[in-house]
């Protein structure tokens, strides 16, 4: 396959390369709002992957979910079934990092000021993703190079993270995910990622346990 | 060699049902339940531990030169990292991060 490697932040415009029209390619990114994984699956599929073995990958590429929706019920374990099910679907990085992030700095919200935050924040998000699909599949190649859109999804992720990052346990964490991913770079399906970032929480927390320990 | 629509629209429930599954896992089994000190402990750092991880590959091997080192990419990142842990504000390490990058790749440094 000699094609340009695929850009995380516009999936429309692999879309578009692999022949999906507009329509579709929106209710993909509507459906299962996740990125890579939606990347992943079309790859696999251009190359004749069996369909179930598309779903698989597509499903183990996005396993980071699971570790959202666990640090999410802590915040809004009390929120009624249904609730919890349209927080579920609307979880992406972008709204968790902001959520979270808020969550921790301010334990003492209401429930419903959570949930209005939530929602506000990731309905944001979903927006912004979803009607970047359809640019992305009505302009396809004819995005200029220069604006180096490539690097907007990092770039953004880095600013929504930093803040996080000011206490040593934090710190600490942070470094072994980003080294451990990059070691772990070459494993299949996203796998790596969800294993640098179990080796590092638990490292996050038992340094900040000693900490409390010495202090 | 294009996709059947029919492959197509099965993936797309799979991976939807799949996906919203995986989101709801532990929103839906803990319920209204009380977690354990210790793992409340450690998933007070859920989002630095994904993340670091998710960016740290992007930045050293940028899709853009198919992998290879790029010195733009790399400062760029760097000063919305220093920026947002200086400040910690997202808009203004943005800011910085895509002045860094334009400024670099446009002006030939």
């Amino acid at each position: 396959m000699h094609r340009r490697r695929p850009l995380w932040d516009c999936f429309g415009v692999l879309a578009a390369e692999f022949g999906l029209d507009i329509f579709t390619a929106v209710a993909f990114s509507m459906a299962v709002i996740a990125g890579a994984a939606q990347f992943a699956a079309l790859s696999l599929m251009q190359d004749q992957a069996p369909v179930l073995i598309v779903i698989i990958v597509g499903l183990a590429v996005n396993l980071r979910m699971a570790l959202y929706s666990a640090t999410l019920a802590t915040h809004l374990r009390a929120a009624p079934f249904w609730t919890r099910a349209f927080v579920a679907y609307a979880i992406l990085d972008h709204s968790f990092a902001l959520a979270d992030q808020k969550f921790q700095n301010e334990p003492d919200m209401s429930l419903s000021r959570k949930l209005a935050f939530y929602f506000s924040a990731t309905s944001l998000v979903a927006v912004i993703w979803v009607v970047g699909t359809g640019f992305g599949a009505w302009l396809g190649a004819r995005i200029p190079d220069w604006l180096a859109l490539d690097f907007a999804m990092p770039i953004a992720f880095i600013a929504l993270v930093a803040p996080a990052l000011r206490s040593l346990p934090h710190m600490v964490t942070g470094f072994t995910a980003a080294t451990l991913s990059l070691l772990l770079a070459p494993a299949p399906y996203g796998l790596g990622l969800i294993i640098a970032a179990l080796v590092a929480l638990v490292l996050g927390a038992e340094v900040e346990r000693r900490l409390e320990m010495t202090s | 060699m294009s996709i059947s629509t029919a492959t197509l629209w099965f993936v797309i429930t799979g991976l939807a049902f799949g996906s919203w599954l995986l989101r709801f896992s532990f929103l839906g089994i803990i319920g209204n339940r009380e977690l354990p000190e210790c793992i409340k402990r450690c998933l007070r750092y859920t989002l630095v531990a994904v993340m670091p991880g998710i960016i740290a590959p992007l930045v050293f091997m940028p899709r853009a030169t198919d992998g290879a080192f790029d010195l733009p990419r790399f400062l760029a990142a760097l000063v919305t990292l220093f920026v947002g842990v200086w400040k910690g504000n997202l808009l203004l390490a943005i800011a910085a991060g895509g002045v860094t990058l334009y400024s670099m790749l446009n002006f030939n440094f």
